[in-house]
């Protein structure tokens, strides 16, 4: 029996992984394809791109650039071509940086990371110990203050933000530097740890600012529901105090939603690296996406487009696979890989009274089996499924 | 399926607790141990546009319970029963508001008395499934916070579950599984007063019964036991008296033999009707629905429908009294 089930969980992972491959695979040929599309339909004149405007070539001499590049093939042969460099490893060479596609992105990855990775932990915890507090003293002072910055801060532009952030801490405090990740004018090899922390620290907090947000009101709202719930009033009738019923209860309800929230959010996070890695000159993924956007880079263009599809998609697999490792009536059924919240039978509405509209809960609102969110190229304005609105 | 069926005899319907019964007559030395008087549940709401109104949910409810004894309190879905049980218990929603008096063991029901009393003396058998965690397993959640694990696997071993179940979480449960489970919630505490809300929805009527005959079994232990349903035929197997809930209140509380013994040794106009209406009396259908919490009429909420109904029953307020050894809420009751 056990080796049935063994034998029958392992074919359900690999069938999971088979399918998940499958569906990135698709997803990176669609964003290619559709990021192709999108730039060649766009008025970029990758010869002037790479020459530069100032440049003073004939129109011959451009034409034959062009002929030897093979911008005049039709669109489909151009991509089938860049198709199959990408495949052999070679994402071309980017036009502004003159580098390799692929060693920037190497680089400026690295360098992303560190910033996302920052703001991702800091937005987690601090949003969580927040949501956590807040529901659980709903209503009061600290509730009432948090909630309402919370929701303010949720809407508020991330590129509004840096600038304001770079003003009051840089400019005026100059407790931070203006940006970059290294010190002006210092060699490469004098670049300590402490000098690169430094510089991340401000670019950082202020990309965790909408994730702080965010996380604080979700998590706000699970733990009011999770505290006004049945199982908790079954709990207070069976004299647990209120510390035992946060404790046994709450955390455990409310931590499983909020950890795979913390991995949907991946795509947020990227969209609003590009902002602040923008304002701060930070040279991430994020400010790279600009300059190629803005000077026509196209190769980079639709590496930064692949990678950012990548990165997305794999935090919407890790929330899927986490969820049905740590909730019980996914990982107990049998089939512990299928990413899909088991519902439970609703046996009974239990109030006997009409809807009480609770005015206090948070507009959050999440799906709770989370969707695929697929970004396929970062906006500025993100939010998170579900929106945010105000009442 | 549980291998504890205690044998059940059927002398309880017959022993009948008039001072119970009639608080108002028994021995001042003697006090049921859970009476309530007058008790009203109220809520306060805003409809649209922010206009506040009040539903009396709970109106006027009046009833007792003492140890031994098996008290079945019947309604319609959604008459606001629950409540009751919520009411005893002080796990209201924060916006109910409670009046009328409640006593325990003879001394008042104070919020701060139900939440020393409430999982102590005071047990609740809920519903559904809702009512446990979905994400502890079953065997720690029936420990509960006061309880050992010996004393979870003995109550287990009582209810026939087998070992495994600690380890499942409530939704592998079967619905029969969970019944017992949740009974097991109430028993692991030694209580005095035993409240079940509905306690055997979809389960066969053998199931259902097998539930009910654990509640007896409780009772016979010495314990008092409340049982909120909507199955009157279900109370008539194992109750020792029962209570006919209506439109927030009780319109009738009177020993299980009367209720065996048919009309006309039933008081109120309602709970005749009620008895008329069973299947096994004829099925007679009774026309009108109850009056809505939002609006209760002045005097008797039953006037609308009543055959005996004079201008007097729709003035003032009809006092619960007692009658030929039970209570009634009805003037022109014989
Ligand atoms: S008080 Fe009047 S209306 Fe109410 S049940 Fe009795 S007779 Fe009918």
């Amino acid at each position: 029996m056990h080796v049935s089930r063994w034998i029958s969980s392992s074919i359900s992972a690999a069938t999971y992984i088979l399918g998940t491959t499958a569906r990135l695979l698709s997803l990176l040929l669609a964003v290619s394809i559709l990021s192709f599309c999108l730039v060649s339909a766009a008025p970029f004149d990758p010869v002037t791109a790479f020459i530069g405007p100032e440049a003073v070539i004939s129109p011959e001499q451009k034409a034959a650039i062009a002929a030897h590049w093979g911008l005049y093939d039709p669109p489909p042969l151009r991509y089938v071509a860049w198709l199959n460099n990408v495949l052999h490893g070679d994402m071309g060479i980017s036009l502004i940086y003159r580098q390799p596609v692929t060693e920037i992105l190497l680089e400026r990855a690295l360098a992303s990371l560190a910033l996302m990775g920052l703001a991702w932990a800091l937005s987690g915890i601090l949003g969580f110990v927040m949501g956590v507090v807040c529901g659980v003293f709903k209503g009061s002072v600290f509730d009432k203050i948090t909630k309402t910055c919370a929701l303010a801060l949720s809407v508020a532009p991330t590129f509004w933000l840096a600038l304001l952030a770079l003003m009051v801490f840089s400019v005026f405090l100059q407790w931070f530097p203006m940006g970059m990740a290294v010190p002006a004018g210092k060699l490469a090899g004098d670049v300590t740890l402490a000098d690169r922390l430094w510089h991340l620290i401000l670019p950082a907090l202020v990309l965790s600012v909408s994730g702080v947000a965010n996380v604080t009101l979700h998590t706000r709202e699970k733990m009011v529901t999770a505290l006004a719930s049945n199982y908790a009033n079954f709990a207070r009738a069976r004299s647990e105090s209120r510390w035992q019923l946060v404790r046994r209860h709450g955390l455990r309800n409310v931590a499983l939603p909020a950890l795979t929230l913390q991995f949907a959010s991946f795509a947020e996070l990227f969209g609003g690296s590009v902002l602040a890695e923008q304002v701060f000159s930070y040279p991430g993924l994020g400010s790279a996406v600009t300059a190629a956007g803005l000077r026509g880079d196209i190769p980079l263009l639709l590496g930064i487009a692949l990678v950012s599809a990548l990165f997305v998609f794999s935090g919407n697999v890790i929330a899927n696979v986490l969820y049905g490792l740590i909730d019980p009536r996914i990982r107990e059924s049998a089939k512990p890989f299928r990413p899909k919240q088991k519902k439970l039978p609703d046996t009974s509405s239990t109030s006997p009274l009409p809807n009480t509209p609770d005015t206090s809960s948070s507009p959050v609102s999440l799906p709770s089996p989370l969707p695929p969110v697929i970004a396929l190229k970062p906006t500025g304005y993100h939010r998170r499924p579900g929106g945010c609105s105000h009442d | 399926m549980t291998t504890h069926t205690h044998p059940h005899t059927h002398q309880h319907y017959l022993h009948i607790h008039e001072h119970d019964l009639a608080s108002t007559h028994h021995h001042p030395a003697t006090y049921p141990l859970l009476s309530i008087r007058d008790l009203s549940v109220r809520f306060t709401q805003y409809e649209r546009g922010l206009r506040q109104i009040t539903l009396e949910t709970v109106s006027s409810l009046s009833l007792s319970v003492d140890v031994g004894e098996v008290l079945a309190v019947v309604g319609a879905s959604g008459s606001g029963k629950s409540l009751l049980a919520q009411a005893i218990l002080g796990i209201l929603p924060a916006n109910a508001r409670i009046s009328g008096k409640m006593t325990f063991q003879g001394q008042e029901l104070t919020a701060q008395r139900q939440q020393q009393l409430r999982g102590r003396e005071i047990a609740f058998v809920p519903q559904s499934v809702d009512y446990l965690d979905p994400l502890m397993k079953v065997g720690r959640q029936v420990q509960g916070v006061r309880n050992s694990r010996q004393q979870q696997q003995a109550v287990f071993e009582r209810y026939g579950l087998a070992p495994f179940v600690a380890h499942l979480y409530p939704f592998q449960l079967s619905g029969g599984m969970l019944r017992r489970v949740l009974i097991a919630c109430a028993v692991i505490e030694d209580v005095s007063l035993i409240i079940a809300d509905e306690p055997t929805p979809g389960l066969s009527h053998a199931a259902a019964l097998e539930v009910m005959r654990h509640f007896r079994e409780l009772a016979d232990e010495g314990r008092a036991v409340l049982i909120i349903t909507h199955d009157i035929n279900l109370a008539f197997d194992v109750a020792d008296s029962i209570a006919v809930f209506y439109a927030g209140t009780i319109f009738e509380h009177a020993p299980m033999a009367d209720f065996i013994a048919g009309p006309d040794a039933l008081r109120h106009p309602y709970t005749k009707a009620l008895y008329r209406a069973l299947p096994k009396h004829g099925f007679k259908p009774h026309p009108g629905t109850q009056p809505y919490a939002g609006a209760l009429p002045a005097g008797c909420l039953y006037a609308k429908r009543c055959e005996w109904s004079t201008p007097e029953c729709e003035q003032g307020t009809i006092e619960m009294r007692a009658l030929r050894g039970g209570m009634v809420r009805c003037i022109h009751a014989l």
